[in-house]
């Protein structure tokens, strides 16, 4: 088993490489995308502190339309936007377009009911001292939520890894798409389950780390 | 000094319409300790709110200083929002900034310098007695400490009113007392002007000179607290100070003895 391991580790370390490249980019664009849309969604609610119901729903839908496409399919349905956008339809670079695509609402949401947590006491504190709306962005909002903003971007690291094992569809490589070829393909089921160990060990520092900087970041307890 | 007049506020409800507030008018004097009392839903809050414009009223003008709130752009009421400090019922302190970064935030709002900030924050710490607690997060205290961070937060930007929205509803009697004798303090040393919000005969009795009883969203009754002939009129009113008469009667009997 291990003989075999060995023989096929240089290619496991170009898929972590590969894996690791989609992570980064997708959290990234979710992060910088996803947050002011969580925001704005927080913001534009009905009674909160800027208030269009209107606007609001409209951005509701939209998020939700996105959230709901299965990730297989929106993979194949934005094919066009993809080649418009990095110029091409496979590889591992395409692959992070649908990727960050399905990432940014999904984080907008999670930012979005993150803030809703705000006690909006304290808001309503910032607003009698007269802030203006960026310093209750700013100095409240982000402020008081900032772990669960860790938490929001532990969650989403966590299974976009797990979306982008379907990368391999269009030749984007990855881990999950090394277990896939290997286990499923070739019936190199030894190998399979290691990389599967790999995965869990990815996982769990992910997470631990996710934890640990939630822990450090939260004053309330 | 502040002049409230015919401010009313409907909420749209699920069940229709709710007025909250309906054509109040107050007048508060400075230096006034002024009490709003009433049961719970009374509209006390609502009103309280609309002094600042937390809340907008849909009729009536809000009058401080002689400047109509009402009337001024969203800077200029956020700027004029600096000297009217607010304390809670439950606080609301910052609870990812320790004591002193609390304190400090009304003047990072207000755009204060750094250096200047840190002496205002240290002299109010100072004033609530809390100076030792400077680098605490709110978690770790108690109940009236929390208060007085809030009080010293109210504090920094120099108001020279303080609305209170039940400020001691959430706290024992023996903090509460420690709490309004503090206010009362800042009422007599500094001048502020104070509006009191409650539903507690207490705190009308230790510190107020005036009260509005507050009904249904309308104020049914008004005591002037240095009149020690007045006769309560409105059933509330009667109910209000009823109990606190009984309960004197029960201390002079016991001090009788
Ligand atoms: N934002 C709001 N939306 C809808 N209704 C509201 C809102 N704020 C207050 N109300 C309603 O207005 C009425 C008066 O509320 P308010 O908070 O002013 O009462 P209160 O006298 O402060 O009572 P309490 O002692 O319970 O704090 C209540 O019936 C309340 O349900
Ligand atoms: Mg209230």
């Amino acid at each position: 088993m291990l003989d075999n391991i060995i023989a096929v580790w240089p290619e496991i370390v170009t898929s972590l490489g590969q894996t690791f490249y989609m992570m980064v980019i997708t959290l990234a664009v979710a992060v910088l995308v996803g947050t002011p849309l969580g925001t704005l969604l927080y913001l534009i609610r009905p009674g909160s502190i800027i208030s269009a119901p209107r606007l609001y729903v409209a951005i509701d839908g939209i998020v939700n339309v996105i959230r709901s496409f299965p990730f297989l399919i929106l993979l194949i349905a934005i094919i066009p936007f993809t080649r418009l956008i990095v110029g091409t339809a496979i590889g591992t670079t395409a692959v992070v377009v649908p990727l960050a695509i399905s990432a940014i609402p999904e984080f907008a949401r999670l930012i979005e009911q993150t803030l809703l947590d705000v006690n909006r006491g304290i808001v309503e504190a910032a607003e009698s001292m007269g802030a203006n709306t960026r310093q209750i962005i700013w100095k409240v909002l982000f402020s008081e939520s900032r772990a669960g903003i860790a938490n929001a971007i532990t969650i989403i690291s966590v299974s976009f890894l797990s979306f982008s094992t379907v990368a391999g569809l269009v030749g984007g490589g990855g881990i999950g798409d090394f277990a896939i070829r290997y286990g499923y393909y070739r019936y190199q089921t030894d190998i399979m389950i290691a990389t599967v160990i790999l995965i869990v060990i990815i996982v769990q520092i992910l997470q631990t780390t996710g934890n640990f900087t939630v822990r450090r970041l939260n004053k309330k307890n | 000094m502040i002049s409230l007049k015919n401010l009313s506020k409907t909420y749209a409800t699920k069940d229709g319409e709710l007025q909250a507030v309906k054509s109040v008018s107050l007048e508060v004097a400075k230096g006034d300790i002024y009490g709003i009392i009433g049961f719970s839903g009374a509209g006390k809050s609502t009103l309280l709110r609309m002094i600042n414009l937390l809340e907008r009223p849909d009729t009536g003008s809000v009058h401080v200083d002689g400047v109509d709130l009402t009337s001024l752009s969203k800077k200029e009421l956020l700027k004029r929002r600096l000297s009217l400090g607010m304390i809670f019922q439950h606080f609301n302190l910052l609870s990812n900034r320790t004591v002193s970064q609390n304190v400090s935030f009304p003047l990072e709002i207000a755009g204060v310098p750094k250096a200047k900030r840190k002496k205002r924050v240290a002299e109010c710490l100072e004033i609530v007695g809390l100076s030792d607690k400077a680098n605490a997060y709110p978690v770790k205290l108690s109940g009236g400490q929390k208060q007085r961070v809030g009080i010293a937060r109210a504090l920094a930007t120099q108001p020279n009113v303080l609305l209170c929205d039940e400020p001691t509803s959430a706290l024992d009697p023996q903090t509460t007392e420690s709490i309004l004798a503090f206010l009362k303090e800042l009422n007599e040393k500094f001048g502020i002007t104070i509006i009191i919000v409650t539903h507690e005969m207490e705190v009308i009795k230790t510190i107020c000179n005036k009260v509005s009883v507050m009904e249904n969203g309308h104020i049914v009754e008004r005591i002037n607290m240095r009149d020690s002939t007045f006769v309560p009129q409105s059933k509330i009113a009667q109910f209000l100070f009823r109990n606190e008469i009984e309960f004197q009667g029960k201390e002079e009997i016991a001090n009788a003895r």
